[in-house]
């Protein structure tokens, strides 16, 4: 897709909540690389999580209006940043083409509430995007802020990648890799990088929410990760807001930044550091402050 | 027979085939509507018509009732056409006067409305009668066998289907794609069971094929181009040169160390890429031929033209090794042809999350099976990838690329029972704690079962389940360093986390890339799976849909070297049969030309996929019946309509058609 054109957007509810940072850093990285967002106007809910569990039905239906509201405008590419969104978003367009059965109360649902069936989206993730669109060569180009922090695991979590492989490979993701190396950030052999991040069971399950966002951490820093960089909302928080409950039980004292790869990417190509949201940072406050001082000098364009 | 006044006279007999047609379809209104029908005399229904005295009831009635024409509604002409043929012609009437209607694969079977499949029965009956009426009396032709035959694929299937047909004093063309025979079984070190040295037991074969005055061998070599027919294959092999004149060289691979390169640099495919090799190099010691082949893509003579050709100038006045040699084209005639082109591993870097190619201690198999072999890139020992760390834990995983809904389905057969093998000898090697992570243990061969239990009091571990993944990720301090397999023990009902230095990937076994190629270059079927398809998977498991072409070994499917070598043998059983009958009969289904009505505007020619039409200097077309395979493509498309089909005549169709669709 060209540049100009832009994209449509989707920030759904994490975007506006826990996950601001993630959307101050995703609109000015593509400011920065000077690619317009269209906010989808009176978008929803996307029905993902305790819907999709609960009744699949309303889920299509929820995130079949918003495909729907895409659908007829001129730019068909949604660029859904939550990876929960991404999956359902897909998920939907997917079933409604193979299952007559999801196609019919979607088809009934929308014609109920006066909208047209949505056709020829292209539902899109920030990931793949950005190395497929802007692409890694360009990404390099416009580094003008050299990445002098700490080494990276880039964690990817389950839902940008499974069971779709449009935004990366299913097993063994890279592209994130790709993108932090492009800045000039070195990343570790993370072998978690697709592992459950718990998800919502952090809330209902607590204590296994906790175990597993306790194994995803030891081991970024056992590979020598100073920061764990992620594409998705839900798994920058869990990461991010148990590291003092996570330290307490285990006795390992962990204090790590958990970034957003926009923030990494935003910063490289000369974002206002001010507007990626890096304050919101619970873990290694110190670490974020450091190595996304303002102060650092902005390189001109090589 | 001659027919009395001229006089049609139809005997119909419809078949129970036990319940499989008598179940859904009422056989019994079948025949009494038949009875019904124009010129029908006879009309019967019998349980089994294949059976003896099912067929003594057509040549009974042909003689009683002087019957002239034979319908039999039974199963699909595949099976019993044949039968029911000589059943015709046992009664004294021309087998061609014969219809068979299919109404078990193409009614019984498919339907489950007892009515309306008697119905669609009754109205393939008519039809069938209706065409059998004007069915022609026809004699089959008669077509020499060439004795020679091709053997392409030179692994343990091809040596011996080869050395079969030698011995019977035939002589074979073994065409070999690598630069020397020997296959998947020159890689392995001990065979199961029996733990015999599968070189011990494959060379002496690899020898005999080089020695045997009755076979022509010819390695580094593809099979271009086939045409012909059974009997009568002519067939175009490209011998791609090696640079080194097989007839010149004696193989005392003085060239190879004389090599400008000191140090072998390349990856060396017997070995896995485990060992090195140089440009110029022999496969393995014991290779067949014991040419060296010089590679083009690591030669610096090749890539730069500057080398100083250090090798030539060892092999002196042998002048065996020459840079300018081009590749040989061999055009040869033989009557049948086995394929035994065998299979490829499955490659472990389709499932990720087993690291295979991301972990350097994952190995493949195969990989194992030149590491624990003497002669293999270690001398036979078992060390990790750093060439020196003896594994004191080794976990080996089965169904690598077998049934496995992601990747493949099918069971590969082989990998249980190799997969002991390798634990006996890893252990024998090494004494490391060896754990063996199974899905279901298949151990169904002679002394296979055996093996098994022998493997248990051998103390190595054995855990029912399919493993999740083999990581790096610590979870316990006992992990540091090590691969751990993440795996539910099914037996236990827990999941454990088991940390090896090795992990072992027991790779399944798949058609080969080129399968489908190879299919279009024989005019065989491939299954989805990239297996050959043989005729029938119970009654003709070594034969093909085309005439003398043969089945052997892993390119029909996976199977082990017992399994192999019989089937190599079986194939080669059935083209002596060929050989020795000398001749075979054609079916009289080929096309042929009305030249009165031909306006010679060559449409049928370049139509021909058997190229059987030729262009006459009299402007006409003319169907050569020894090349035609009858499959009407020239009939259909022939504008004039000048063009026919014997049995397969327009006037047969169209009172077939009729007879289906008329509704009286």
């Amino acid at each position: 897709m060209p540049d100009n054109k832009g994209y449509l957007y989707f920030p759904g509810c994490s975007l506006r909540a826990t996950g601001v940072a993630y959307e101050e850093s995703l609109l000015e990285l593509f400011r920065v690389l000077d690619i317009p967002l269209q906010e989808l106007e009176d978008w929803n809910c996307c029905g993902a999580t305790s819907y999709m569990a609960v009744d699949e039905g309303s889920a299509f239906l929820l995130s079949a209006r918003n495909l729907s509201i895409a659908g007829q405008k001129e730019n068909h590419d949604l660029m859904a940043p939550c990876s929960a969104c991404y999956l359902v978003l897909r998920k939907t367009q997917d079933y409604v083409a193979h299952y007559p059965e999801a196609g019919r109360i979607v088809e009934e649902g929308l014609m109920a509430a006066g909208l047209k069936p949505f056709n020829g989206v292209h539902v899109r993730h920030p990931l793949e995007i950005l190395y497929n669109d802007v692409g890694l060569a360009r990404i390099k180009a416009q580094t003008v802020r050299k990445w002098q922090g700490g080494k990276l695991a880039c964690y990817y979590g389950c839902q940008a990648v499974r069971p779709y492989d449009e935004v990366d490979r299913p097993h063994d993701p890279v592209r994130m890799d790709e993108l932090m190396n492009a800045v000039g950030a070195e990343t570790v052999d993370y072998s978690l990088k697709t592992k459950c991040c718990g998800g919502s069971l952090t809330g209902t399950i607590h204590d296994v929410g906790i175990r597993l966002n306790y194994i995803l951490l030891k081991e970024a820093v056992r590979k020598g990760a100073e920061a764990i960089v992620t594409i998705c909302p839900l798994c920058q928080f869990n990461l991010d807001a148990y590291q003092s409950e996570i330290s307490r039980q285990s006795g390992e004292a962990f204090d790590v930044p958990i970034l957003y790869f926009t923030q990494v990417l935003g910063w490289a190509l000369g974002g206002d550091p001010k507007a990626l949201g890096l304050r919101r940072s619970i873990g290694g406050k110190g670490l974020v402050r450091k190595w996304f001082s303002p102060s650092q000098e902005v390189l001109a364009h090589a | 027979m001659p027919e009395p006044n001229g006089a049609i006279r139809v005997g119909v007999y419809v078949c129970h085939c036990g319940s499989n047609i008598a179940g859904i379809v009422d056989c019994k209104e079948v025949a009494e509507y038949a009875a019904g029908l124009i010129h029908v005399v006879v009309s019967r229904e019998y349980k089994y018509m294949c059976s003896d005295p099912g067929q003594d009831l057509i040549r009974n009635d042909i003689q009683e009732h002087n019957l002239n024409r034979i319908v039999v509604a039974s199963c699909s002409p595949h099976l019993h056409e044949h039968t029911f043929r000589v059943a015709t012609a046992n009664g004294g009437l021309n087998p061609y006067y014969m219809a068979m209607v299919n109404i078990r694969e193409q009614d019984s079977w498919v339907h489950t409305d007892r009515q309306a499949a008697t119905e669609k029965a009754k109205d393939l009956v008519r039809a069938a009668v209706r065409r059998v009426v004007l069915q022609r009396p026809l004699e089959k032709a008669r077509v020499a066998i060439d004795p020679n035959v091709l053997v392409v694929g030179g692994g343990i299937a091809g040596i011996h289907a080869a050395l079969t047909l030698a011995n019977a004093g035939k002589h074979v063309y073994l065409v070999e794609r690598e630069a020397t025979i020997g296959g998947h079984m020159a890689m392995f070190d001990k065979t199961f069971p029996t733990l015999d040295c599968a070189a011990c037991i494959l060379t002496p074969k690899m020898s005999a094929v080089k020695a045997h005055p009755n076979i022509t061998l010819w390695t580094y070599s593809d099979v271009e181009k086939v045409d012909g027919y059974v009997g009568n294959y002519n067939v175009r092999v490209r011998r791609r040169t090696r640079y080194i004149r097989e007839d010149l060289c004696v193989g005392c691979q003085e060239c190879i160390e004389a090599c400008v390169y000191k140090q072998p640099k390349f990856a060396d495919e017997f070995n896995q890429g485990l060992g090195k090799r140089r440009p110029i190099y022999l496969p393995f010691p014991q290779a067949i031929p014991q040419t060296p082949v010089i590679d083009r893509d690591t030669c610096i003579e090749f890539k730069t033209g500057k080398c100083k050709k250090t090798c030539l100038e060892v092999c002196g006045d042998r002048h065996a090794i020459d840079f300018k040699l081009q590749d040989q084209v061999e055009e040869i005639k033989v009557g049948n042809i086995i394929l035994a082109t065998g299979f490829q591993p499955f490659d472990a870097k389709r499932i990720p999350y087993y690291g295979y190619g991301h972990y350097p201690n994952v190995y493949t198999s195969l990989e194992i099976e030149r590491l624990v072999n003497a002669s293999g890139p270690t001398n036979g020992e078992v060390v990790l990838r750093d060439g020196k760390t003896v594994p004191k834990s080794i976990g080996i995983i089965h169904c690598v690329g077998s049934r496995d809904e992601n990747t493949n389905r099918w069971c590969s057969r082989v990998c249980c029972m190799y997969s002991l093998k390798l634990a006996h000898l890893l252990k024998e090697h090494t004494g490391a704690d060896i754990f063996n992570f199974y899905i279901d243990m298949r151990t169904p061969g002679k002394s296979f079962e055996e093996f098994y239990q022998r493997l248990l009091g051998e103390g190595v571990h054995f855990i029912r389940g399919k493993v999740a993944e083999v990581t790096d990720w610590v979870f316990d301090p006992s992990e540091e360093g090590k691969l751990t397999l993440r795996v539910e023990d099914t037996l236990l009902g827990v999941v454990r986390r088991i940390p090896v230095d090795m992990v072992v990937l027991s790779v399944g076994m798949e058609g080969h890339q080129d399968a489908q190629d190879v299919r279009r270059l024989f005019n065989i079927t491939c299954s989805t799976e990239g297996f050959f398809q043989e005729r029938h998977p119970k009654l003709a498991p070594v034969n093909t849909f085309t005439d003398g072409v043969f089945l052997a070994g892993c390119c029909q499917g996976p199977k082990d070297i017992p399994d192999t070598v019989a089937q190599a043998g079986a194939a080669a059983a059935e083209a002596l049969a060929l050989i020795c009958a000398g001749y075979v009969e054609q079916e009289p289904n080929c096309a042929y030309v009305i030249e009165e009505q031909c306006s010679g505007c060559k449409t049928c020619i370049p139509l021909c996929p058997y190229s059987a039409i030729t262009f006459r200097e009299d402007n006409r077309a003319e169907v050569n019946p020894v090349l035609c395979k009858g499959c009407g493509t020239c009939v259909a498309a022939c504008p004039s309509g000048s063009l026919q089909q014997r049995m397969f005549e327009d006037d047969e169709l169209f009172a077939e058609i009729e007879g289906v669709l008329a509704y009286v």
